[in-house]
Order: structure tokens, then C-alpha cells, then sequence
């Protein structure tokens, strides 16, 4: 029988064995990832002409200052659904687990790149998932303080100075999360091999190996276990007589 | 060559008939929203002011009925809810309204009916212009008043976060900031605001601001006389004054005429947000954008050995290859 999955999602698999290529994360996910992904860099840019006005002139990206005022809210209720949705497959694997706590001590060697040093991870490690949980949060205080802000829908939603207090709130939010963006988008440049995890949808077994041993063993006694595919058959003494 | 109309000195003089060029110039602008460096003005022009009378006022609504007009705004018909004020707050075609309060005095136990004509107050320290975040969307001119400019107004509503006295409001269908103007293209030929103009009793009056400040210290002594110890002036400090102002009967109580603030200043929290922490919060921003940019450039990549990828085969190899005892007991280890 197959292995109950504990560190990996539907869908995760070993893609094929010669190059070793593993599954991570399915067509679906991807999209969902990319439209979060472009509705934040939107949100970003036109929030940021908000921002400052220093700034201002990234209106014109969005073909002025009226249509900028316009889109961001509504990028930004695009942004919290679309989120929504990687919420819902990825929160279970982003729970803490007791390696985060020997990994995020090893910090340093995180950063040296030594993780020969590390203990083995599941699909995330623990910085992956201070990213994930950052965001969540607050991209909830955005859409809250965001649509107590919004003049256009809901003038009247809450009292001025709450208004007030909410575009503080909002501003800083925002700020908090483009911090987090970076840190996400470099991370994903700086460890080699990760970006073709959300383009192709695979990662080598090299990577997987490195990064996340725990998910790819899983997977890989997954495979072996799989009744109708090569590895069973490979595996002569695991095909008993019935 | 046509001349420059004159500043205007009183709002009861008539309209000179020969045409006048604008006296109000870009030149004449010293606050720009959104605009760091505005280039110095190159004359100071009168300050100017609005003096509302409150103990004057019979509540007419002239003044509302010159401001629809001179402004061309439709204010819709709106239900009688019992109450006298039409419509039932300022709107995006009401820039000035008339608000009735009927304050019982503790001291006299009389009833006293307070009338007030709401509207914005031309503050000398703007927080709707501080809080703009549309580069010449809100000016003000060196003779203090502080004028929309719609053509630049992104619709944010910041303004309205940022006025202490409750004025701006964005309008539904054009999506930009309306308040009173102070009859800016009025004042611009030389003429005083419609609303002063049409005033029946003159509690509406306009003129240099000093000169205003006079007028309500003679207005101030005699409602003493009259029994009225504690009127005096509202022109507050919070805001660094006002170029509306008022002659209140009771100016120990501004808050009696339907909320008038006590001491109205920039909210904090819009000092915050506006303030040097905003400059900060840029700067960390372009920091971590830079710094990690270099430091993706430079820094030693986290890279894949060659190593690895056969140290994972091998690993493959093994597990698929296990005997299934072994599987079970490696599969358990696992959890
Ligand atoms: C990750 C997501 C988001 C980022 C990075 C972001 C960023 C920003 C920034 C930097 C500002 C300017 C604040 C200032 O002027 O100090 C702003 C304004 C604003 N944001 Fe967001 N925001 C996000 C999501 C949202 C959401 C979900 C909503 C709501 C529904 C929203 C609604 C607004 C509104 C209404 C404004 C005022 C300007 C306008 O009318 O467009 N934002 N945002
Ligand atoms: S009363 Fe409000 S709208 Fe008028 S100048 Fe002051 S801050 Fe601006
Ligand atoms: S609504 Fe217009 S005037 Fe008000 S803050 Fe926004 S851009 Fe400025
Ligand atoms: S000054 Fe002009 S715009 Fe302002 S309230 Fe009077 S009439 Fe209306």
C-alpha cells in the first residue's frame, strides 16, 4: 500500500528517474502562485506611487493617477482570493515541525550554504515558512485595513479616525511585506535549481536531495510502493503470491 | 493690456465693469500637495480671511443658495427629516451648510439656538494638503486660501483622513476632491466669496485678514457688553489659524456648534504617516531592494553538486530497492 503522505502534497511525485526529476508542484498551484505573484508586484508598484511622492510617477505605469487609485483596491481583493487559494493547499506542510527549531538555530550555516550541517526538511524549511505565515498575516491586515481605506466603495465604513489609524496600519503592513517579498524572491534566486519548481513544476533529485530529504525520501518510498509502475516490479521480492 | 484686478478688501464692493486679468498667479502658490520643493513665491499677497458672525447669523441660507450658484453645483433634494439642516451634511455639491444646534445653557436655562455655517476653514497649516499624495492636487496660495485642484485629484480621499474640521468629500461620479474654494476665481478678479456677497445681515464678512481680526475684537467687546463673557474669537492655534473664522458667543465651547473642535490640530497619526518615518520606511525599502540585488550579484550562489545529484540517485536507488521489512521499519523512522 501506498505511504500516507506526511511531508509532501498531492500531486508531489518523482517525476522520472533518469535525470532524476521530482514533481512539486502541480499546473494548478503554479497558476494560482503566478496570479498572486503579478497581483502583488501590481499592488507593490501602485501602492508605493501612494507611498511617496517621490513615487507618484508610477502612476503612468497604470495609465494615470485616477486609474491607479482605481485598480489598487481592486488588484488587491484579486490579490487576498488568489492568496486564498495557496492558503488552502499549503498551510498544512507550512505547520512548524521540530527541525525548524535545530534549522532556524543553524541559521549561519543556512546562510554559508553549508547543509550538510542541517537537519533533514520536509517540503519547507523554516524559512519558507516564516514567509508564508508572514504573508498570510498580513496580507489579512492589508484587505482589512485596506478596504477601511477605500473612498471609492466604502466611504463611510468606519469612522475618520479610524480611517486614520487604518492607513498607518496599512502603510506598514505594506512595507512589512515587501520586505518579506524580497527576502522570498531572493531566496528563490540565491538556492539554485528553485525557480523551475514553480515554472516546470520540477525540481532535479539533486535539489530535493540537498534542500528537503525528508519530502523526497518520502516520495521516493512512495514511488517504490506504487503497485502498477516500474520500481514494484524492479523490487522482486515485493510482489508476493496473493 | 488689461490690468491685474485688484486684491480684494470687502466683499460689499461691486464689480468693476472693465475686464481684469486673474490676480491670482501660479507664482502666488507657496504649498504644493505631494511637492517638496515649491519655488518661492515672488510676492506676498494680503492675507485674507472669512469672518462668520455666528451671533448674527439669522440661518437663511443665502449664503448656501449663492454658493450652489456662483459654484454651479446640483445638490440633490433630499428628504425633510425634521430637522432644518438641507442637506443633512456638506456633500461634493454643498460646500458650505448651515448647521442648527439647540444648546440648553446651564447658566441661564435658556434655550439657545446655535447656527453655524460649516464649511472648510482655509487652516494656514492644511492637513488635507499634508496628506495628499497627488503632486499639485492641493495648493495654497500666499494669502492663505487652499484651493483643489480637480484636473490633479486622484480621487484617494486622503484629504479627507487628513482635515481635522470633517470637510473634503470625494464626488461619486467625477472621483476628485470638493470643498469650499473660498470663491478662489472670485478673490482672483477682486471680488469678496459669493456666500459674504450675499449675506443679508453681514455675519458674512471678507477682507485682509488682520482687518477681520479687528472687526471681530469690536464684535467680541459688544457681545460682553451684552452679557456674553466668554465670546471671543475662533481662529485656532492647533492649525496655525484659520482664513475662515468665527465670532462665537460662547468660544470656551466651540464644540457646542454642532462639533466644532475644541482644538483641532493634524491628527497625530497623520503627522506619523506624513512624517520623517515615511522618508525611513523609503529608504529601508530601497535598502533591502539594493542590498539584496548586490548581494544576489556577489554573494556565493547556493548551488547543487554534482555530488548531490548522484548522492540522490544513489539514496533512489536504495530506498526503491529495499526489502519491504526494511521499507516498513525505514518508513516508520521517517514520521
Ligand atoms: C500586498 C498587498 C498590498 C500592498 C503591498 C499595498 C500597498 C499599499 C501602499 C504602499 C499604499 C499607500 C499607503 C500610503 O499612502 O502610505 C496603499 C494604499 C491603499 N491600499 Fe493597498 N496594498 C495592498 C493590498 C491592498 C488591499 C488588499 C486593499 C483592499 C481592498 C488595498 C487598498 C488600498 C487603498 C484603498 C489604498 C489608498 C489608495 C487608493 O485609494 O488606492 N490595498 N496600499
Ligand atoms: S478645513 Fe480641512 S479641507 Fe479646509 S484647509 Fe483645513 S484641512 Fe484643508
Ligand atoms: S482625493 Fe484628491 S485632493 Fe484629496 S488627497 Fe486624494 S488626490 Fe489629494
Ligand atoms: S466662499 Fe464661495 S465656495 Fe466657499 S462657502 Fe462661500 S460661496 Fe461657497
Amino acid at each position: 500500500m501506498t505511504e500516507k503522505r506526511v511531508d509532501s502534497a498531492p500531486g508531489d511525485e518523482i517525476e522520472s528517474e533518469a535525470p532524476l526529476r521530482v514533481f512539486r508542484y502541480r499546473g494548478f498551484t503554479r497558476a494560482n502562485h503566478w496570479l498572486t505573484a503579478g497581483c502583488m508586484i501590481v499592488l507593490l508598484l501602485s501602492g508605493a506611487a501612494f507611498f511617496h511622492p517621490s513615487l507618484f510617477w508610477l502612476t503612468g505605469l497604470f495609465g494615470g493617477g485616477q486609474t491607479t487609485r482605481w485598480l489598487h483596491p481592486l488588484v488587491g481583493v484579486l490579490l487576498f482570493f488568489s492568496f486564498m487559494g495557496l492558503f488552502l493547499q499549503m498551510w498544512r506542510l507550512n505547520l512548524p515541525r521540530r527541525e525548524d527549531v535545530e534549522w532556524s538555530l543553524k541559521i549561519g550555516d543556512v546562510l554559508k550554504g553549508n547543509e550538510e550541517n542541517l537537519p533533514e526538511l520536509g517540503k519547507y524549511n523554516a524559512g519558507q515558512k516564516g514567509v508564508f505565515w508572514g504573508m498570510s498575516g498580513l496580507i489579512m491586515v492589508l484587505i482589512v485595513s485596506g478596504v477601511m481605506i477605500w473612498e471609492e466603495y466604502f466611504p463611510n465604513l468606519v469612522s475618520i479616525p479610524v480611517r486614520r489609524a487604518a492607513v498607518v496600519v496599512h502603510a506598514l503592513a505594506a512595507l512589512g511585506s515587501l520586505f518579506i517579498f524580497i527576502a522570498h524572491v531572493y531566496a528563490a534566486i540565491w538556492t539554485r535549481g528553485t525557480i523551475s519548481a514553480m515554472t516546470r513544476g520540477t525540481v532535479t533529485g539533486g535539489w530535493a536531495f540537498r534542500h528537503h530529504r525528508k519530502w523526497f525520501k518520502e516520495l521516493a518510498r512512495r514511488k517504490r510502493d506504487e503497485p502498477s509502475e516500474g520500481a514494484a516490479e524492479a523490487n522482486g521480492a515485493a510482489v508476493k503470491p496473493r | 493690456m488689461t490690468t491685474l484686478a485688484p486684491e480684494p478688501l470687502t466683499a460689499a464692493s461691486n464689480p468693476p465693469t472693465q475686464p481684469l486679468e486673474s490676480n491670482l498667479l501660479p507664482t502666488d502658490v507657496r504649498r504644493i500637495s505631494a511637492t517638496a520643493h515649491v519655488p518661492p513665491p515672488t510676492r506676498q499677497l494680503t492675507e485674507v480671511a472669512k469672518l462668520i458672525d455666528v451671533s448674527k447669523c439669522i440661518g437663511c441660507k443665502a449664503c448656501q443658495s449663492a454658493c450652489i450658484q456662483w459654484n454651479d453645483t446640483h445638490p440633490a433634494v433630499e428628504e425633510n427629516v425634521g430637522i432644518y439642516e438641507n442637506p443633512h451634511d456638506l456633500t461634493p455639491d454643498m460646500f458650505t451648510l448651515m448647521r442648527f444646534a439647540e444648546w440648553e445653557n446651564p447658566e441661564t436655562n435658556e434655550l439657545e439656538w446655535l447656527i453655524r455655517k460649516d464649511g472648510c476653514m482655509h487652516c494656514e497649516d492644511p492637513g488635507c494638503l499634508k496628506s495628499c499624495p497627488a503632486p499639485g492636487a492641493i495648493v495654497q496660495y500666499t494669502n492663505g486660501v487652499v484651493d483643489f485642484i480637480s484636473d490633479n485629484c486622484i480621487g484617494c480621499g486622503y484629504c479627507v483622513k487628513g482635515c481635522p474640521f470633517d470637510v473634503p468629500r470625494i464626488h461619486k461620479t467625477a472621483h476628485v476632491s470638493k470643498k469650499c474654494t473660498l470663491c478662489s476665481d472670485r478673490i482672483a478678479v477682486g471680488q469678496g466669496p459669493a456666500c459674504a456677497k450675499a449675506c443679508p445681515t453681514q455675519c458674512i464678512t471678507f477682507g485682509p485678514k488682520e482687518e477681520m481680526k479687528a472687526l471681530a475684537a469690536e464684535r467680541v467687546e459688544d457681545l460682553k457688553e451684552r452679557g456674553y463673557d466668554n465670546a471671543g474669537l475662533y481662529d485656532p492655534q492647533g492649525v496655525g489659524g484659520t482664513h475662515v473664522m468665527y465670532v462665537l458667543h460662547h468660544a470656551d465651547k466651540p464644540s457646542i456648534y454642532s462639533g466644532l473642535p475644541d482644538d483641532p490640530r493634524i491628527s497625530p497619526l497623520v503627522e506619523a504617516w506624513k512624517g520623517p518615518a515615511k522618508k525611513l520606511g523609503l529608504m529601508a525599502a530601497g535598502a533591502a531592494f539594493l542590498g539584496s540585488a548586490l548581494h544576489g550579484i556577489f554573494a556565493k550562489p547556493n548551488e547543487v553538486s554534482e555530488h548531490e545529484e548522484e548522492e540522490a540517485e544513489e539514496l533512489y536507488e536504495d530506498i526503491v530497492h529495499e526489502a519491504p521489512e526494511a521499507a516498513e521499519a525505514s518508513g516508520e523512522a521517517a514520521r
